[in-house]
C-alpha cells in the first residue's frame, strides 16, 4: 500500500488540494480600467465573461408603436381611473398594454381586471399595480438624483415577471440553530449570499434599506476626543452593505470610492453620490409602498414573518451599473413622470 | 551512489535513531520511542521524536485542547450540529466576541462568554507554550532566541485580544475566532479606523514582513548554491571562512556591493522576523486608542500625498441636507 503510494506520489492529492481551494474562485481575466490618478488603484475592475453574461441575460422589449391622440382623456371615458385619469385615452390603452407585456404577459389584462368590468376593484393586484404606478411616477419625478433621466419603467425591476426576481422578506437569517447554552452567531458567520458569500453580518437589508441604521462608521477626526467611538463591529455591518451594492451592481469598491479613505469625499468618483441617493431612495420606497402592501397582498406572496416583498439594489440592477444596461425605456412612457 | 542535490534532494537517513546529547537537568525524561517518515524525509528528518512533553507542554496542550473544543463546538453548534455542515461551512464559521453593550462586564454564555472562555485557555496555552520553549532551550544551553522570537508574535496576538481591547474598554473590539470571519474583521478593522495602510507601524511590520521574504529567500538561495563547497555547514563557516563563504560573500558584493557575513545574516533574519510582529503590535495599539482615522492623521502630519483632481467635485449629500456628516 505504501509503496504504491509513493509509485503515484502526492500529485493527486496535490491536484484535489488545488480544486478545493480554487473552486469558488472566479475565472480570470478581469479588465481594470484607470479611472482617477495614475498610480491611485482608482480602477474599474470588470471581468468581461461575467458581464457579457449579466447583458445577454436581459432582453429589452421593443417599444410599442405610437398612437394618435383620441382627444378624450381616460377619466373621461372610464370609471375609476385613479391614477393615470388625465391621460389621452389612446395613450391610456397603449401604456395598460405595455404593462401587460412587462409584467404579464402570459396572464394578460385578467390579472388585475376582473373579466370585463375594468373598473370593477377587488382583485388584489390592480390595487398594487396602481400604487406600483404611483410609486415609478414618484421615481421618475422625484429620485432623479439616483435615476437620472433614463428612469425606471415596469419592466426595469420586473421583466416580465409578476413579482421582480430579486426581492427581499425580512426572516430570521437562520445563524442560529443549536439551542441552549451555545454561542450565537451575531447575525453572522455564515457564507452570506447578501453579501459576497463573505462571512460578514447576513441581512444587509433590515437595518439599512428599511430602517435607518447610520451606514457611516467615522468620525471624521484625526484623533480620538473620548466620545463613544462606532465600533469594529458596526463597521462589518455596513461592511455588508457595501458588499451587496457591489455584488449588485458588478463592481468593485472605487468604482465609488476614493482608494485613500473609504470616508472622506474628497477625490470620490461622483458615482458615489449616486449610490448615496440610491440606498435613500431604496429605503424610502420601502417604507412608503412596499411595506404597506402587506395589507393588500395575499399570503403566498408574504414573507415568513408576514412582511411585502420589498427591494434592494439588486432588484433593479442585476449585476450592472446601470439596470438594463442603461436602456431608456422611460422615454417612450412620458405618462410614468409624475408631477414633482 | 544517491548524493545531495542542491534545490530538491532525494536522500534520507535511516540508521539507529539519534537521541540527542545527554542531559542531566530534565525534570522529566524524554520519551525514547523514535520512529522514521519517508514523507517527513522528504522536507526534513525523516526521524520522529524522541518528544519531551513535560509539565508546561501537558499543560499547554490541556489548554489548547479546552480553547479549540470551545471554539470548535460552538462553530458545531452554530450549524445545529451537522457534521456536513460543519465541514461545508467550517471556513465561515467564527467565535464571535461579545457585542459592544457589554463593554469589559463578563457576557452570558451565548453572547460571548464563550468567547472569553476560549480565549482565556488559548492565551494560557500559547504562554505555557512559551515557557516550555524557554525553559527547553535553557535545558539544552542554548539560548532564548526562538522563545523571544516566539514572545514577539504572542504580543501582538494578546494587544489585538487582550491589552487594545481593555485600553478601549470593551470586548467587543477583538478579533473573533474564525477562519474568514478573522479576515473579514480585519478589513473591517482598517477601514473603521481610516485605512491602516496610512499607520507608519503598519508600514513598518509590512517592511519586515516582506524584507523577511526577501532575507529568507536570498539567505536560502545563497547557502543552496555554495553547498556544494559545503556552505551549508554555515556554523563551521562563520569561524572558519572556507571557499564556500568566500564565493558566497564575493558574489554579493559583485552584485550589490555589500554581503551579509555568515554570522550576521541570522541576526538580519531574525531581527526582521521579530520586528514584523512587534511594530504591527504597536501600530494596532495605537489604533482607536491615540488615533481614530489614521488617513486624517496622515493629513495631518503631511504623510498623505495630494493628488490632481480627476473626477469632478463632488461634495458629500449629507451635509447639503443639515444631515449629520
Amino acid at each position: 500500500m505504501i509503496e504504491q503510494f509513493r509509485a503515484i506520489g502526492p500529485g493527486p492529492v496535490l491536484c484535489v488540494l488545488l480544486v478545493l481551494f480554487l473552486g469558488g474562485c472566479e475565472r480570470p481575466p478581469p479588465d481594470a480600467t484607470q479611472q482617477g490618478f495614475r498610480g491611485t488603484g482608482m480602477l474599474e475592475v470588470i471581468n468581461p465573461r461575467l458581464l457579457e453574461e449579466k447583458i445577454a441575460a436581459i432582453s429589452i422589449p421593443d417599444p410599442l408603436p405610437p398612437v394618435q391622440a383620441s382627444g378624450a382623456t381616460a377619466g373621461e371615458i372610464y370609471e375609476n381611473v385613479q391614477v393615470l385619469g388625465d391621460m389621452d385615452l389612446a395613450e391610456f390603452t397603449r401604456f395598460m398594454a405595455a404593462m401587460t407585456a412587462w409584467i404579464a404577459p402570459e396572464e394578460g389584462c385578467a390579472y388585475c381586471h376582473a373579466g370585463t368590468d375594468f373598473a370593477a376593484e377587488g382583485v388584489y393586484t390592480k390595487t398594487v399595480s396602481r400604487r406600483m404606478i404611483e410609486m415609478t411616477r414618484h421615481i421618475n419625478a422625484g429620485w432623479t438624483d439616483h435615476v437620472g433621466t433614463t428612469g425606471v419603467t415596469c419592466y426595469t425591476c420586473h421583466q416580465g415577471q409578476i413579482v421582480p426576481a430579486e426581492m427581499w422578506w425580512t426572516q430570521d437569517p437562520g445563524l442560529r440553530t443549536a439551542r441552549g447554552l451555545t454561542a450565537g452567531t451575531a447575525g453572522q458567520n455564515r457564507p452570506a449570499a447578501n453579501a459576497g458569500l463573505s462571512s460578514l453580518p447576513a441581512d444587509p437589508f433590515g437595518p439599512y434599506l428599511l430602517g435607518n441604521t447610520d451606514i457611516r462608521v467615522h468620525t471624521m477626526q484625526a484623533l480620538p476626543d473620548g466620545t463613544p467611538l462606532p465600533a469594529t463591529k458596526q463597521t462589518e455591518e455596513t461592511y455588508s452593505l457595501m458588499m451587496h451594492i457591489s455584488e449588485a451592481l458588478g463592481v468593485n469598491c472605487t468604482y465609488c470610492h476614493n482608494s485613500q479613505h473609504f470616508a472622506g469625499w474628497e477625490g470620490n468618483s461622483p458615482n458615489r453620490v449616486t449610490a448615496w441617493h440610491g440606498i435613500r431612495m431604496t429605503r424610502e420606497l420601502n417604507n412608503d409602498y412596499l411595506e404597506p402592501l402587506a395589507q393588500t397582498l395575499p399570503e403566498e406572496r408574504l414573507g415568513p414573518s408576514g412582511d411585502a416583498p420589498k427591494i434592494n439594489c439588486t432588484t433593479c440592477h442585476r449585476g450592472l451599473n446601470k439596470p438594463l444596461n442603461g436602456a431608456n425605456m422611460l422615454q417612450f412612457h412620458p405618462e410614468l413622470i409624475g408631477a414633482n | 551512489m544517491p548524493e545531495y542535490q542542491n534545490v530538491f534532494t532525494r536522500v534520507q537517513i535511516r540508521g539507529p535513531a539519534e537521541m540527542g546529547v545527554p542531559l542531566d537537568n530534565h525534570i522529566w525524561p524524554r520519551q525514547e520511542q523514535t520512529f522514521f517518515s519517508y514523507w517527513l524525509g522528504k522536507i526534513g528528518d525523516a526521524q520522529v521524536g524522541p518528544f519531551y512533553l513535560g509539565t508546561t507542554g501537558l499543560l499547554s496542550l490541556i489548554c489548547g485542547f479546552v480553547a479549540i473544543e470551545v471554539i470548535g463546538l460552538n462553530m458545531w453548534a452554530s450549524v445545529n450540529w451537522s457534521p456536513v455542515e460543519f465541514v461545508r461551512q467550517l471556513p465561515w464559521l467564527a467565535l464571535e466576541p461579545p457585542s459592544p453593550e457589554y463593554g469589559l462586564r463578563i457576557p452570558p454564555l451565548r453572547e460571548g462568554g464563550w468567547w472569553l472562555i476560549a480565549g482565556f485557555f488559548l492565551t494560557a496555552s500559547i504562554l505555557l507554550w512559551w515557557l516550555r520553549m524557554y525553559r527547553r532551550a535553557k535545558a539544552l544551553g542554548m539560548g532564548t532566541h526562538v522563545a523571544w522570537a516566539f514572545a514577539s508574535a504572542i504580543w501582538l496576538y494578546l494587544v489585538l485580544g487582550l491589552i487594545r481591547p481593555v485600553m478601549l474598554g470593551s470586548w467587543s473590539e477583538a478579533v473573533p475566532f474564525g477562519i474568514f470571519p478573522h479576515l473579514d474583521w480585519t478589513a473591517a478593522f482598517s477601514i473603521r479606523y481610516g485605512n491602516l495602510y496610512y499607520n507608519p507601524f503598519h508600514m513598518l511590520s509590512i517592511v519586515f514582513l516582506y524584507g523577511s521574504v526577501l532575507l529568507f529567500a536570498m539567505h536560502g538561495a545563497t547557502i543552496l548554491a555554495v553547498s556544494r563547497y559545503g556552505g551549508d555547514r554555515e556554523v563551521e563557516q562563520i569561524v572558519d571562512r572556507g571557499t564556500a563563504s568566500e564565493r558566497a560573500a564575493l558574489f554579493w558584493r559583485w552584485t550589490m556591493g555589500f554581503n551579509a557575513s555568515m554570522e550576521s545574516i541570522h541576526r538580519w533574519a531574525w531581527w526582521f522576523a521579530v520586528l514584523c510582529p512587534l511594530t504591527g503590535g504597536i501600530g494596532i495599539l495605537l489604533t482607536g486608542t491615540v488615533v481614530d482615522n489614521w488617513f486624517l492623521w496622515g493629513v495631518k502630519h503631511g504623510l498623505v500625498p495630494e493628488y490632481p483632481q480627476v473626477f469632478p467635485a463632488i461634495e458629500d449629500p449629507a451635509m447639503s441636507l443639515g444631515d449629520s456628516p
